[in-house]
């Protein structure tokens, strides 16, 4: 019961700021309402006992993407009034572009129905990963990035793909020697 | 036992106790902390009266201006609610709430005593972190939302450090729970029979410097650096807003200082006296094991750490003078994030290196060992390109204070024009 209601005021914040997003006028505002968005998706995995997810999710889009978001409209607009017209002229692409992600998601849910008939028998994931990660332990999630049979591929390409934007920024943050210009 | 075990017996199988303990230990932790505040900027007046000999607050309250806190509170709650014209009234008002809320937020993890915790979450440490982050969003809404540039670009100058700080300071976080091999703050004060403090001295040294630029002290006070600036990303608030920010510095220092003694010296547990006792043949005292006594010695132990922790925050803010921008951001990405991934690799090889089951005495020397090889090492080179610089100044017969700056550059390109 007590987690039927959290889980209906969770979905009204994150749909909620999420449509603030996306209508927004003013910029800043609409960054914020990002931020609430994803503090709502944090909230999803923590009553989903996730907390090692709630806790990165936190971390990584609060405390890193959202402060990266605004410092670009800062640098870029006038601070103050950071206002932009909302909608483009886009509407039938976008359109399309979401019913296209809605079919996606349909599919993979279909594909798992019912979901959790006796809530003993968790979702999707169940088969690849180990009971340990269900519960919760970090220790298990960590070796799981690094076995061979479960997610080092994955995990390698990731940090591939991070350490090459980190060049990239390098590169071109680097100051321009005399002989280029 | 624990509060819910005792709501449990006495209200029975309800579904309801487990909120009611819950919104019970949130309120007595809460309460407490924003009660101590008082103390602790009291504590704070007197310490650096004292070292800068002054007398500090001695007039309300008694001798010992004990209730001179009380009366800046009571100044501060009656003052008038200002909003600045032209602020954004949502973002300007829900900051300073933000920011108290951020601060109080980590304290559900923090290990009073055995059986004192808010919840022993198992990313305890990774948790500590990811709401600390939020404290600087809270920074950049509050001076966006004051509608003054001044407090703007006191705010850029406050993100820059905080999230530049944010990096060596999870690092070294890193290093105990590698040794301790979990994140939960009970497993970390449990795994310590050596206290870290001894055993990777530069973690902990690199956490302290780094606690130091997250709250906001000096020699990092520029967030606010109050003979300079005149206060950055707050100068706009006033009255209890004002106060908000103050309340959460100063509970978020004090949980800086919390956190130290939990993770690089034993939180509630008595590390040194039970080598001492253990040294002699005696049982080591365990205060989980002790029931209530056991709790409050603990809570006592804890609490002695913290405060000691503390005072040198105190002692540090009173003696050490204010450095620069460029030095405070060259200092941390330049010296401490390399230094402290250094670390992490030397310390991650090592511990696996050796065997399990090894003498706890060996495993702490080893890693001493370590730790002083890479101060001597960064030292070194630290020597010699400071040698190096100075000779260049020599031979172009510049101060070396105008090639640290720049100065010697632009007044170069303004000579070439």
């Amino acid at each position: 019961m007590f987690e039927q209601i959290l889980f209906v005021l969770l979905t009204i914040i994150t749909l909620g700021s999420a449509i603030v997003v996306v209508t927004h006028r003013n910029l800043f505002h609409a960054a914020l309402a990002l931020m609430v968005s994803f503090a709502g998706v944090a909230g999803f995995y923590i009553t989903l006992d996730a907390g090692f997810l709630a806790a990165a999710q936190l971390l990584v889009y609060i405390g890193a993407i959202s402060i990266l978001i605004i410092f670009a409209i800062m640098m870029t607009r006038r601070l103050m009034q950071a206002t932009e017209q909302p909608f483009n002229s886009q509407r039938g692409l976008s359109i399309v572009g979401a019913l296209a992600s809605l079919v996606i998601m349909a599919l993979v849910i279909a594909q798992y129905w019912p979901i959790a008939p006796n809530s003993e028998v968790p979702m999707a994931s169940k088969t690849i990963l180990e009971d340990a990660i269900l519960q919760g332990s970090v220790a298990e999630l960590g070796r799981s990035f690094v076995n061979v049979d479960a997610f080092v591929v994955p995990f390698e390409l990731a940090s591939v793909l991070l350490l090459a934007a980190l060049v990239g920024a390098i590169l071109v943050a680097w100051p321009k020697t005399e002989d280029q210009t | 036992m624990s509060l819910t075990d005792l709501l449990y017996q006495i209200f029975g199988n309800q579904p309801w106790v487990d909120l009611i303990a819950s919104v019970i230990s949130i309120f007595t932790i809460s309460t407490f902390l924003l009660l101590i505040v008082i103390f602790l900027i009291w504590l704070e007046r007197k310490v650096i009266a004292r070292m800068q000999d002054r007398i500090g607050p001695n007039r309300v309250g008694g001798r010992y201006g004990a209730l001179q806190t009380v009366a800046d509170v009571l100044k501060l709650l009656t003052k008038e609610q200002i909003t600045p014209s032209g602020a954004d009234y949502l973002i300007y008002n829900v900051a300073p709430i933000l920011t108290v809320m951020a601060a109080l937020l980590v304290w559900a993890v923090m290990p009073f005593a055995p059986g004192l915790i808010g919840v022993d979450l198992n990313v305890g440490i990774f948790y500590i972190l990811s709401v600390s982050s939020v404290s600087v969003v809270t920074v950049l809404l509050a001076g966006w939302g004051s509608n003054n540039k001044y407090a703007l670009l006191g705010g850029f100058r406050a993100v820059a450090q905080l999230v530049s700080y944010e990096v060596p300071m999870i690092l070294a976080l890193l290093v105990p729970i590698i040794l301790a091999r979990t994140m939960s703050t009970v497993g970390i004060i449990e795994a310590q029979s050596i206290p870290y403090l001894f055993m990777v001295p530069l973690a902990a040294v690199i956490f302290f410097i780094s606690a130091l630029a997250e709250t906001g002290r000096t020699p990092f006070d520029l967030l606010e650096a109050d003979s300079e600036i005149v206060a950055g990303f707050h100068i706009e608030y006033s009255g209890m807003k004002f106060g908000m920010f103050f309340l959460a510095e100063f509970i978020g220092t004090l949980f800086m200082s919390g956190l130290f003694a939990v993770v690089f010296m034993g939180g509630w547990n008595v590390p040194i006296i039970n080598l001492i006792l253990t040294f002699f043949g005696a049982q080591p005292v365990n205060f989980a094991e002790m029931g209530v006594l056991g709790t409050i010695i603990g809570l006592g132990v804890f609490f002695f750490k913290m405060f000691f922790v503390y005072m040198i925050f105190i002692w540090i803010r009173g003696t050490w003078p204010r450095v620069r921008v460029d030095q405070i951001l060259n200092f941390n990405w330049k010296l401490l994030v390399p230094i402290t991934l250094v670390m992490i690799l030397v310390v991650a090889v090592l511990d696996k290196l050796i065997p399990p089951g090894t003498n706890e005495l060996v495993r702490a020397s080893l890693h001493l060992a370590s730790n002083i090889l890479i101060v001597f090492v960064t030292l070194e080179i630290l020597r010699r390109n400071g040698r190096r610089r100075r000779m260049q100044a020599v031979q172009a017969g510049t101060e070396l204070e105008e090639i640290e700056t720049g100065a010697h550059d632009i007044a170069e390109a303004a000579h070439a024009h």
